[in-house]
């Protein structure tokens, strides 16, 4: 179980790589909620045992992170008429540079920590280290408000990998609740793109220190 | 006993070289098969690069004014480090000539030789679009390098030895995967195939290895031309020997799978100049350095051993 549970994991590292190498704005959205359907899946494999707040949990979390998010984030861009690119203040060669930098020292770091012996061997803590670094690359490294609730995205899906390892002990109540949190967030960011788009006639978030004067 | 050994060694000699220097143009002629057929078009034939070469061959050379003897010497020099750097390479049931510790470190210096003898004939022409093209070459060489370094030092870790004939055998993992897209990404780099560079572009301003070769001619520019083809036929083996275990099989058998891996590896290329059009420059340094990194991972998981 523990091998399809890396593999799963390694595949959600490989999308944050993606993520930071893709130059569209569209194929970011699709990658983020490929991605929140891996990570998803993943409380079925860590609690193999039947249970059926588990299955309704996973179907309420990829239904909303492969499917709602993404349809909210397609209609706020559509709303807005953004352009096709993410426009990065990173560029894409650092980016991916620093992010797999990033992914290697928190898979070094995740061995060396002293972990229970059942998160022996697995990508767990790596892996949602390495998707918090690269989610919070995305949100520094692109100038676009679209292309930052994206990393936005990123980040929430490493944050709830790591909320995972407590899987036994905090009920899925509580994830189900930060799942809530962020689809209002999301809902909101749409609304707030809007405004932005039709202030400042750009989605670009460089142009908002305007608002200093 | 010493002269049936002397005789072998001959043998195995005529063998590789016959290999790597009849056999190598006929790759260019499969992926432009495969491109004919992609586009359903009929397409040159699959000898054409013989044709070709032979028609090179009887012409005679205009040179530059400004061109020293150096010109030729580089090209020249640039051909043999090439097949130098072939020969190093075992074949399926045929050994390598020279099989010596720390061989593989020599292969990636001859590759490197090559290319800077190509780039001193290139500049020794005194044209711009030489210089221009030279200038593109050697920049993106530097990621190709990369990941070619990478590569091998994988192998050398997996292998623990810097021997070619035992670096190339395969081992099953995740590991593999990853060094295997790298290394096709890199072949396509090396022999200026398409995603980044267009071997058929006569747009002086787009291109970077044919650019490179534009005041070429007659001979010179046969041996640039084989010297390309026997460069796939090079990476192509590498990542054939990567991927089958020929190590293990009889000779017959060995070889066939040779020949058959290498037809793929030239049909996987002609697929994907038929589906993927050349990247804009800006472009190629991303797909290089993804190239690199699939070579790094494939590097820590040798090292560290995870994701098995």
């Amino acid at each position: 179980m523990n091998s399809l549970l890396n593999v799963l994991i390694g595949l959600a590292i490989g999308l944050n790589l993606v993520a930071l190498g893709t130059g569209r704005l569209q194929a970011l959205i699709r990658i983020v909620a490929l991605q929140g359907v891996i990570l998803g899946c993943v409380p079925l494999l860590i609690k193999p045992d039947f249970n059926i707040i588990i299955w309704v949990f996973t179907l309420i979390t990829v239904l909303m992170k492969g499917f709602v998010i993404p349809s909210l984030l397609r209609w706020a861009s559509r709303a807005a008429n953004v352009d096709r690119d993410v426009a990065p203040m990173i560029g894409f060669v650092p980016s991916l540079l620093l992010g797999s930098a990033g992914m290697i020292a928190a898979l070094m770091l995740s061995f060396q920590l002293p972990l229970l012996p059942e998160h022996h061997g697995s990508l767990l803590v790596g892996g949602s280290m390495a998707t918090i670094i690269a989610g919070f690359l995305l949100l520094v490294g692109r100038s676009k408000a679209i292309a930052q609730i994206c990393g936005y995205l990123v980040l929430e899906n490493g944050i709830y990998l790591f909320g995972l390892l407590l899987v036994h002990s905090i009920p899925l109540l509580v994830e189900a609740g930060i799942l809530l949190d962020l689809i209002v967030g999301i809902f909101v960011a749409g609304i707030v793109l809007d405004r932005i788009q039709r202030t400042f006639d750009s989605l670009d978030t460089r142009k908002l220190n305007i608002l200093k004067e | 006993m010493q002269i049936l050994h002397f005789l072998s060694l001959v043998f195995e000699l005529l063998i590789s070289l016959v290999v790597w220097l009849l056999l190598a143009p006929l790759l260019p002629g499969i992926v432009n098969k495969v491109k004919a057929w992609v586009a359903c078009r009929k397409g040159p034939r699959l000898f054409q690069l013989y044709y070709d070469l032979a028609k090179l061959w009887k012409r005679g050379v205009v040179l530059s004014d400004l061109a020293s003897p150096g010109f030729i010497a580089a090209t020249a020099v640039s051909w043999i480090a090439i097949l130098a750097a072939a020969l190093l390479i075992p074949l399926g049931p045929v050994n390598s000539l020279m099989s010596f510790s720390g061989d593989a470190l020599l292969l990636l210096y001859l590759l490197a030789l090559s290319r800077f003898c190509t780039s001193w004939a290139a500049l020794e022409t005194g044209s711009a679009f030489e210089g221009m093209g030279t200038a593109r070459e050697v920049s993106f060489a530097i990621l190709t390098e990369t990941a070619l370094i990478t590569a091998v030092l994988t192998l050398a870790l997996k292998s623990s030895s810097l021997t070619l004939s035992l670096m190339l055998t395969p081992t099953p993992g995740a590991g593999t995967l990853l060094l295997i897209s790298g290394l096709f990404a890199a072949l396509l780099a090396e022999s200026c195939r398409v995603p980044v560079d267009d071997p058929n572009t006569h747009l002086e301003l787009t291109m970077i290895h044919e650019a490179m070769i534009l005041d070429h001619s007659g001979p010179l520019l046969a041996a640039s031309l084989h010297g390309a083809a026997m460069k796939l036929l090079l990476f192509s083996v590498l990542l054939v020997k990567i991927v089958l275990p020929l190590g293990e099989l009889s000779g017959i058998e060995s070889t066939v799978y040779l020949i058959a891996g290498i037809v793929l590896v030239c049909i996987a290329v002609g697929l994907v100049e038929s589906f993927l059009a050349r990247y804009a420059f800006k472009k190629v340094p991303l797909f290089l350095t993804t190239a690199f990194l699939f070579c790094f991972f494939a590097l820590l998981t040798a090292w560290k051993g995870f994701a098995q």
